[in-house]
């Protein structure tokens, strides 16, 4: 077995752990609520942990064995650090279940890891050489730095959303119960974009257009999906495949479009589905899930990841990232969207601590505010690397 | 100045809401409350308590953390809007054409509006300026109005405090005990809380551990490291002590550094190299061929020299060299201050145009003119008897404009000359005008030729020329800010008060600034170790008699409705 390879088997051997302990977290969480002994769930809990290190440690091993294969650091394209991303998030659910010992942390925890580890295996998985930009020991420092101090940050939404559920109360209509129905559909969808890219890559499904771009030229793109929309007066290419409904102009990346658009349809598809077979708003099934949670404590835990995450964030996302960008591009700071949406994040949570600090917004105030920290940091992930493009869009 | 009269007789300054001695509250707000407010300790606030003068009020606003909270928000937003389409910066604009058009050719009428609301440059934009410089004020004036007050009241603090302190916070216990017994839980407190690395200071009948104060010093000392930032930003714009230049150098040219006195740079070789089809893994390389394509390195290899102190600008003849080096992207040349920056790169510049002077009827070739195309001579000898004088030069040709050959750039992209060739047998001269594929003989058929034959070319390093003395001061600011930031968010402010009161019972209260669940670890052990009396969190009794109290109500709720 080559170092790829087994660098592969590992990533799956942590992904199938990572599912195992969520189940088992979710055996600590009830077992204890059942009026079985207490000392049930502290058994589910301390087994679930175990796995939980278990695959942490699969992970960390794919992640060397892919650095010393391909002789950099894998955080270089956008497989790599989305993987590396949800990594650290499981990584930062230990740091902080060791100090508070929760097990509902890690049944919210660890399903959004994996939910980030299957968006992105839907990626390229190819081996990447360095381009000159990043051939630095600063790529490392940075990018995983960074990388953590997110994934802690992100901790703290998972404290949050545990605490809204156990806080709002879903049996009335209410805007709070509405958003954090919003939430779960948000986690559907990644799930559909999942799906979506899974079944036409089993199926292989492949469509070549050619289209004007934004200068005039005519080049060509290949679908992986039906073409729901089609790039700049495209011309569809390979025979008896599926024709765009429409074409867009020219700035338009119509491919990326028809994914996104495709992944909203089958996402609420599975959305619909699963509230047919369940009768209720998700929201609403997983509570049970958090009732037993302190939700002084979770308060805290909201609280306390951002203190540890600020931090290791302005450390990695800006201070490395100015000592690199001066090595690299010759100013510390270019206004590029990255950079800009990494100081929006900071300026973010400042706010965050500003406004816990000084003008006591605790409890729901504070577990909102995580969640849409959280939001905030995958846009950043997905759309600035997606969507804008910048001097980092080589991530993509 | 007005005083307050605490009930325990100590004097306060106007706006203290805590005693500074005993810690009663004397403020009404205060009074109403149930929990002592502890987040500047009760101290004077010079925000809360002046509100007359138009000095007052600008202080007012800048220190308030309302007004610090929303320009932060409207910064985040007006740099999150500043993404929606790439900045000016960061466009490349065709020559001759218009910002504004190559926005709305790119963009459509979106674009055309974002570039109206000036949107392209929003950083550089007044009011971003005046954003942040507010930002900067608001950080400074609520650090002074808060830090100063909380300093010298952690500082005097007293040991002893008074009952209605000690209740009033959020951790309380209360038990009875006789004197002996209390006397022992002091004793054993201290002896556990100095094992858990608390300072212990006791008096008469009370007893302090505190631990982790430096904690508090956190936020402020951030500030300052950001304040410290912001001031470097700002000395950027004085002059000498930021230049940002550009130099284009051609290989085997030696040039003097823009912005750098005294020194001169000589470009030995510029290199560009694509990752091989080999150097890729090859199981998991799909597109295999498209990388081809993949940038591996750009270099420039170089020279640094140095003029005599006493040179005249330009005189390169007495040159030492400093160093040699390759430039490379992640990897500048440093020297004194100064970086150079592998930034750009052209390829294949045309250097150097071979010609020969030919008879058109027999081809038979006079001679050979190389001319430097960066360098041209006024007159090239050819053989024995013949010259050519190169009577006008384009470098980059661009058409005839009322008759007149035009230049576009002084680069040698397209070149372009008016020759006048004199032979023996044509010694009056011939004129002609050469360009790329087009040669024009204007005053009608001549006799000879300039026929082109061969071209060499050469690279060109596009570099940047940095100093930048503000670079230090930046790192500073970085360095205090993290170390505020750290030791705010990884320490904590722990507080223990012990109280014996005179009808025979020990009073415990606690505080800390964050992470109370584990200050109650510290607690629950020496709750334990010393026989302290039970403590109660009343923050979470709180909500807890809340939420009771709304299940009762809706208990009524659900009765009315049955009945």
């Amino acid at each position: 077995m080559s170092l790829i390879d087994l660098s592969g088997n590992l990533l799956f051997v942590a992904f199938v752990a990572y599912l195992v302990a969520t189940l088992l977290f979710g055996g600590a969480v009830k077992g204890g609520s059942k009026g079985e002994s207490e000392n049930a769930g502290k058994k589910w809990g301390s087994l679930a942990i175990v796995i939980t290190i278990i695959g942490f440690v699969a992970n960390l091993g794919y992640f060397i064995t892919r650095w010393i294969y391909a002789g950099h650091a894998p955080v270089s394209n956008m497989f790599e650090f989305t993987t590396a991303f949800g990594m650290f998030v499981v990584g930062a659910f230990i740091l902080i279940y060791f100090i508070y010992r929760v097990p509902s942390l890690g049944l919210f925890a660890l399903p959004i890891a994996i939910i980030i580890i299957a968006y992105a295996s839907m990626f390229p998985r190819e081996v990447n050489p360095l381009i000159p930009a990043l051939k630095s020991y600063w790529l490392y420092v940075h990018v995983i730095t960074a990388a953590i101090g997110e994934s802690i940050l992100a901790i703290s939404a998972v404290a949050g959303l545990i605490y809204l559920l156990k806080n709002i109360d879903l049996t009335k209509r209410s805007k709070q119960s509405f958003w954090i129905e919003i939430v779960m559909y948000a986690l559907v969808l990644v799930l559909g974009f999942v799906a979506v890219t899974t079944t036409f890559n089993v199926t292989g499904y492949e469509a070549k257009f050619s289209y004007v771009n934004k200068d005039g030229a005519t080049q060509e793109i290949t679908y992986n999906t039906p073409a729901l929309f089609g790039m700049h007066q495209s011309e569809l290419l390979t025979a008896d495949k599926m024709e765009p409904l429409a074409n867009t102009p020219s700035i338009v990346n119509a491919k990326k479009l028809t994914t996104v658009v495709w992944s909203i349809l089958i996402g609420t598809l599975l959305y619909g589905l699963i509230r047919l077979i369940i009768r209720k708003p998700i929201a609403v099934v997983m509570q049970p899930f958090a009732k037993r949670a302190n939700s002084q404590l979770m308060d805290e835990i909201g609280y306390r990841s951002v203190l540890i995450g600020f931090p290791v964030f302005t450390l990695g996302a800006l201070i490395f990232a100015m000592i690199w960008a001066q090595e690299a591009w010759s100013r510390f700071w270019g206004w590029d969207p990255k950079e800009v949406w990494a100081l929006i994040t900071w300026l973010y949570y400042a706010a965050f601590l500003h406004l816990r600090l000084s003008k006591g917004w605790q409890g729901k105030k504070s577990a909102w505010l995580a969640v849409i920290g959280f939001v905030i940091i995958m846009f950043n992930l997905v759309a600035v690397n997606l969507i804008i493009a910048g001097l980092h869009s080589y991530a993509g | 100045m007005k005083k307050i009269l605490c009930v325990c007789g100590h004097e306060n300054p106007e706006g203290t809401t805590l005693c500074e001695k005993c810690g009663s509250p004397l403020s009404e707000e205060e009074k109403g409350r149930k929990l002592a407010d502890m987040r500047y300790e009760g101290t004077a606030i010079r925000s809360k308590t002046y509100n007359k003068t138009i000095i007052d009020k600008i202080w007012n606003f800048f220190s308030s953390v309302k007004v610090g909270v929303s320009i932060i928000i409207i910064t985040l937003v007006a740099a999150a809007i500043g993404t929606f389409l790439p900045q000016v910066i960061y466009v490349s604009v065709p020559e001759n054409a218009d910002v504004k058009e190559t926005y709305a050719d790119a963009y459509g009428i979106f674009g055309t509006i974002y570039y109206n609301l000036g949107l392209t440059d929003i950083y550089g934009s007044w009011w971003f300026q005046v954003l942040i410089g507010m930002l900067a004020i608001s950080i400074i004036v609520a650090s002074l109005d808060r830090g100063i007050p909380l300093y010298k009241s952690l500082k005097n603090q007293r040991v002893k405090r008074h009952e209605n302190f000690l209740k009033r916070q959020r951790i309380y216990g209360a038990g009875e005990m006789t004197a002996a017994e209390v006397d022992n839980a002091f004793d054993l407190t201290e002896e556990k809380m100095k094992e858990m690395k608390y300072n212990i200071r006791r008096e008469e009948g009370a007893l302090l551990a505190e631990k982790g104060r430096f904690a508090r010093w956190g936020p402020y000392i951030n500030h300052v490291g950001l304040i410290i930032f912001l001031f470097g930003v700002m000395l950027r714009l004085m002059p000498g002590f930021y230049i940002d230049k550009t130099l284009w150098i051609r290989e085997g040219e030696t040039m003097a550094i823009p912005g750098m006195e005294g020194y001169y740079l000589e470009s030995e070789k510029f290199v560009f190299e694509t990752y091989s089809e080999d150097e890729q893994k090859e199981e998991f390389n799909q597109s295999k061929k498209a990388v081809n394509a993949v940038a591996k390195n750009y270099q420039s290899d170089v020279k640094l020299f140095k003029a005599p102190d006493d040179a005249v600008p330009g005189d390169t003849s007495n040159l030492t060299e400093v160093k040699e080096k390759a430039i490379k992207v992640n990897d500048p040349l440093k020297h004194d201050g100064y970086a150079l920056y592998q930034m750009d790169f052209r390829l294949n510049e045309l250097k150097t145009m071979h010609f020969n002077l030919t008879d058109k009827k027999t081809e038979k070739s006079l001679g050979a003119v190389a001319i430097d195309l960066t360098n041209p001579e006024k007159e090239y000898k050819v053989g024995k008897d013949s010259k050519v004088v190169l009577k006008k030069y384009y470098p980059d040709f661009a058409g005839f404009e009322d008759g007149e050959p035009q230049t576009a750039s002084p680069l040698p992209n397209n070149p372009a000359f008016i020759f006048e060739m004199y032979t023996p047998e044509t010694p009056k001269g011939e004129t002609s005008f050469v360009a790329i594929k087009q040669p024009i003989e204007p005053f009608g058929e001549n006799k000879y030729a300039m026929k082109f034959s061969s071209v060499d070319t050469r690279n060109v390093s596009g570099l940047t020329v940095r100093k930048d003395k503000t670079l230090m001061i930046l790192m500073l600011g970085g360095i205090i800010f993290m170390l505020g930031v750290t030791i705010g968010s990884y320490w904590s402010h722990r507080r223990l008060w012990l109280l014996k009161t005179k009808d025979g019972r020990l009073l415990m209260a606690s505080h800390t600034n964050k992470n109370w669940f584990s200050m109650k670890k510290d607690l629950d052990a020496v709750t334990e170790y010393a026989h302290l009396p039970a403590y109660v969190d009343q923050y979470d009794e709180d909500q807890k008699a809340e939420e009771e109290e709304k299940k009762l109500k809706d208990k009524e709720k659900e009765g009315d409705n049955t009945l």
